[in-house]
């Protein structure tokens, strides 16, 4: 193999005493990014399942696709709607192309800010670089407006990964979820270009209300904002990746049939949900169906790929089930009830989060009261 | 009887190089060996020297912490090396059989009459002693202990593990006689425990609480069943038995000496012919597979909790198996993007749930780096206690001996967490970790 001979060629010059030493984190990165190592088992298990983080985190991203092709493809939608110019009669291919051109900077910016400070942690830390900002680099761009100008993409990625999960001590460690950090972040340090009628919209001067806002006014039997259908497919404005319902849940297929994302939150978030939409709509403080909760805004995004992210979401199996119930429940308590944030879904999750591990530190105590009562037996 | 035990936890992993169902009696070998390092926590101190002869049952050398516990030459001859490492820590030593076997006179006594004090020094003496293994913790047992109650498996459930019943298939005397004198170690209740519907004979064995099990791997193994019989508190001491060291002990005394043979399975993809094979405990693994290549893993035991032995080294003691697969020191281009239809995974990431019925040919490869703990609710899939995981092997991390008691540190052994760390893709040394945990608490307490 001739590239296995040009890695090996460079790599003495990596290596601890060799000229680039110092990229030492980095190197490696891309040498096991491209070869699995020939490292074999010292102790333990002799034989080890083929499975490994690279290959979890990738089938994440895996599942982030659909939503992020249809998210690009709905930024050319929405901007045609609003009676953009240029795409006055654009076809299918156009808009995503259009939304596409919109989209791929947020990513790029997402992605170089973030990995370049993960690669000088490890590099300082001389640990291994971790794989788990392949998958926040591309949630970063999905939960943001469009719209978002690129500094503040830059900025909030810059605190999600530094403050949000290296000074804890990095992948593994965190409390918080990164990505939902970095959007939390920016809506909260810079109000103004993250909120408001504007931001949906890539074209200058247009406005619209996403579902949720349309909702926080809503009268009993008006019409709904936007159709089933098209809440359920997406066709409305909102943060790139959240809007379509049946790609997230394309995605949540992917996430649960190969286990990487736990079914019992993902459940029990939209359990939540509905049992408190439903609680609301009985006690006639909205006047829409419970469902229409679970499609609009980001809270299928939310359920999805936030809310079962499992170094920030509870461990236990039980902790899962109460965990997921109150995402569910508080993103929409919220929602109905805080009229200052339309959307309950990231607060729901990042309060959530710091809960987790109470919720696991009562599960775990009855494990503890479990055995302790077998000594009580034997006496 | 009691009723059967289903475990739904657990994995079974097809591996190529199944025994097949022939033994076939090996000639002697030219060395044997018995280590102090096939045990847990023993500082040894030798009582021979290079050159001295010896008889089956000579003690070699005893545990300086319990000097009752002798460890005794499974053959006759001279002893030809004492194998030291750096700090001139023992290795092993090692006896060079002479053509006419002789056995150390012992005092073997009948157990249905005997004092458990003259029982106790039998087996201390004979050096059997050193195959009763004491939980919490794993050790030797300690002769001064009473334990609460005494278990055995009578069956093993790890990838290619020998089958007993078949092994022990001519010894229906020897492991009855065996369980008959382990009844007088405990005031407590002796458990035989066997694989459902795969029971041979050992229903029928006499005075033991008897209890059959069925599911996949780790379902043979002790510290699950006690698990499921009868958990350990803390303050409680039981102990276990392999069960083919229960027909050596049976033979002990059915015979009125000391008979270190048994039969073990020579299994694995790199087997020349898999199949069991009569051998004398300690035998020198050359003479039992012969010459093997580099590129070889020679593993004493199986997969998954097996000692690694070098080609000129010795089966281990405890071993009843030795297992041949491949080294995997090879770099595998983009091996984590790739579908890898060859190698085996849990995660429907790959695609091994396609075919479960395929037997898989699997390498040393640690496919993939360390990382820290990232996937959440996998491990407790695979071990059928109710144990958190994570949460122990974290308290074992910071050094807290009071979480680690709290969590059930003395519930598990390293073998009970194996299949754990054998599925984990963030590459934790599981069992590594939990030996260390449990050093800890014996250094403290």
């Amino acid at each position: 193999m001739g590239l296995r001979k040009f890695v090996d060629k460079i790599k003495p010059t990596f290596s601890e005493g060799g000229k680039l030493s110092f990229l030492h984190s980095t190197f490696e990165g891309f040498e096991t990014f491209l070869f699995v190592p020939n490292t074999t088992t010292a102790k333990g298990a002799h034989i080890r399942d083929c499975n490994d983080i690279k290959r979890v985190m990738i089938v994440v991203v895996l599942a982030l696709i659909p939503t992020m092709l249809f998210g690009m493809y709905n930024v050319g939608y929405q901007a045609q709607l609003s009676g953009c110019p240029e795409l006055a009669d654009a076809g299918v291919m156009a808009l995503f192309w259009y939304g596409f051109l919109k989209v791929l900077p947020t990513i790029i910016v997402s992605y170089v800010v973030g990995l370049g400070i993960e690669f000088t942690f490890a590099q300082k830390r001389k640990h291994e670089i971790n794989e788990g900002f392949l998958v926040t680099g591309l949630l970063i761009p999905l939960v943001m407006p469009v719209s978002t100008p690129l500094w503040i993409v830059a900025l909030s990625t810059a605190f999600a990964v530094i403050i949000g999960k290296e000074v804890f001590g990095g992948t593994g460690m965190n409390v918080f979820n990164p990505a939902l950090l970095a959007r939390a972040f920016a809506f909260f340090a810079y109000t103004p270009q993250m909120s408001g009628e504007k931001v949906w919209y890539t074209v200058d001067g247009q406005t619209g209300a996403t579902a949720l806002e349309q909702l926080s006014t809503y009268e009993a039997g008006a019409e709904l904002p936007y159709s089933l259908s098209d809440a359920f497919f997406g066709f409305m404005p909102g943060s790139v990746g959240e809007t379509s319902t049946c790609a997230i849940l394309i995605g949540a297929a992917i996430l649960l049939f190969t286990g990487v994302a736990s079914w019992r939150i993902m459940l029990s978030v939209f359990v939540g949900g509905l049992a408190f939409g439903y609680l609301f709509d009985v006690a006639g403080m909205t006047e829409f169906p419970a469902y229409y909760h679970l499609l609009v805004g980001g809270f299928a995004f939310g359920a999805v790929f936030m809310a079962t992210d499992p170094v920030t979401s509870a461990q236990t199996n039980t902790g899962k089930w109460i965990y997921g119930f109150m995402v569910g429940a508080l993103a929409i308590l919220i929602r109905v009830v805080n009229p200052a944030y339309p959307e309950g879904m990231m607060l729901s999750i990042l309060f959530m989060n710091a809960l987790a591990p109470l919720i696991d530190y009562f599960v775990v105590e009855r494990n503890i009261a479990r055995r302790k009562k077998l000594i009580k037996n034997v006496k | 009887m009691s009723k059967n035990i289903t475990l739904r936890k657990g994995l079974d992993i097809n591996l190529v190089g199944k025994a097949e169902a022939v033994v076939e009696n090996l000639p002697m070998a030219k060395s044997y060996a018995v280590s102090p390092l096939d045990y847990e926590n023993v500082t040894p101190k030798l009582l021979v020297k290079v050159g001295d002869k010896v008889e089956v049952g000579t003690a070699l050398f005893f545990d300086k912490n319990n000097p009752r516990i002798l460890f005794t030459s499974p053959v006759s001859g001279v002893v030809s090396a004492i194998n030291r490492g750096q700090k001139r820590k023992l290795l092993s030593v090692a006896v060079e059989p002479d053509q006419q076997q002789t056995v150390k006179e012992l005092a073997v006594v009948n157990p249905a009459k005997a004092e458990r004090s003259e029982i106790v020094e039998m087996l201390l003496q004979s050096g059997l002693w050193t195959r009763i293994v004491e939980r919490p913790y794993g050790v030797i047992a300690n002769p001064d202990n009473q334990p609460k109650a005494i278990f055995v498996s009578a069956f093993d459930s790890a990838p290619l593990a020998p089958d007993y019943n078949f092994v022990l298939k001519e010894e229906k005397a020897a492991v009855e006689c065996g369980m008959a004198v382990l009844a007088r170690l405990t005031d407590g209740k002796v458990h035989l425990s066997a694989r459902k519907g795969d029971e041979g004979y050992m229903s029928q064995v006499k005075g033991v609480e008897y209890h059959t099990f069925s599911g996949k791997h780790p379902v043979g193994n002790v510290g699950v069943q006690i698990h499921h019989i009868d958990r350990i508190a803390k303050g409680d001491v039981v102990w276990t038995v392999n069960v083919q060291d229960v027909a050596l002990i049976g033979r002990l005394v059915l015979g009125g000496k000391l008979d270190m043979s048994k039969t073990i399975a020579v299994t694995g993809s790199e087997a020349q012919k898999p199949a069991y094979k009569r051998i004398i405990s300690g035998a020198a693994v050359e003479s039992i597979v012969g010459k093997v290549s580099n590129d070889v893993r020679i593993i004493s035991g199986n997969v998954l909790t097996g000692r690694k032995t070098e080609a000129d080294g010795y089966i281990s003691a405890d071993a009843n198996q030795l297992t041949l697969i491949p080294e995997g020191n090879v770099y595998e281009l983009l091996g984590w993007a790739m579908p890898r239809f060859h190698r085996f995974s849990v995660s429907r990431a790959y695609f091994s749930w396609l075919c479960p019925k395929k037997q898989y040919k699997l390498d040393t490869n640690l496919n993939g780096g360390e990382r820290p703990f990232v996937v959440t609710g996998l491990y407790e899939k695979y071990l059928p206690m109710d144990v958190y995981v994570s949460y122990l092997l974290k308290a074992i991390l910071v050094k807290d001996l009071d979480k680690m008691e709290n969590l059930g540190i003395y519930e598990v052994l390293p073998e009970d967490l194996a299949l754990c760390e054998f599925v984990d893709p963030s590459k934790i040394e599981m069992q590594q970790i939990v030996r260390d945990g449990i050093n800890l608490m014996i250094k403290e307490s």
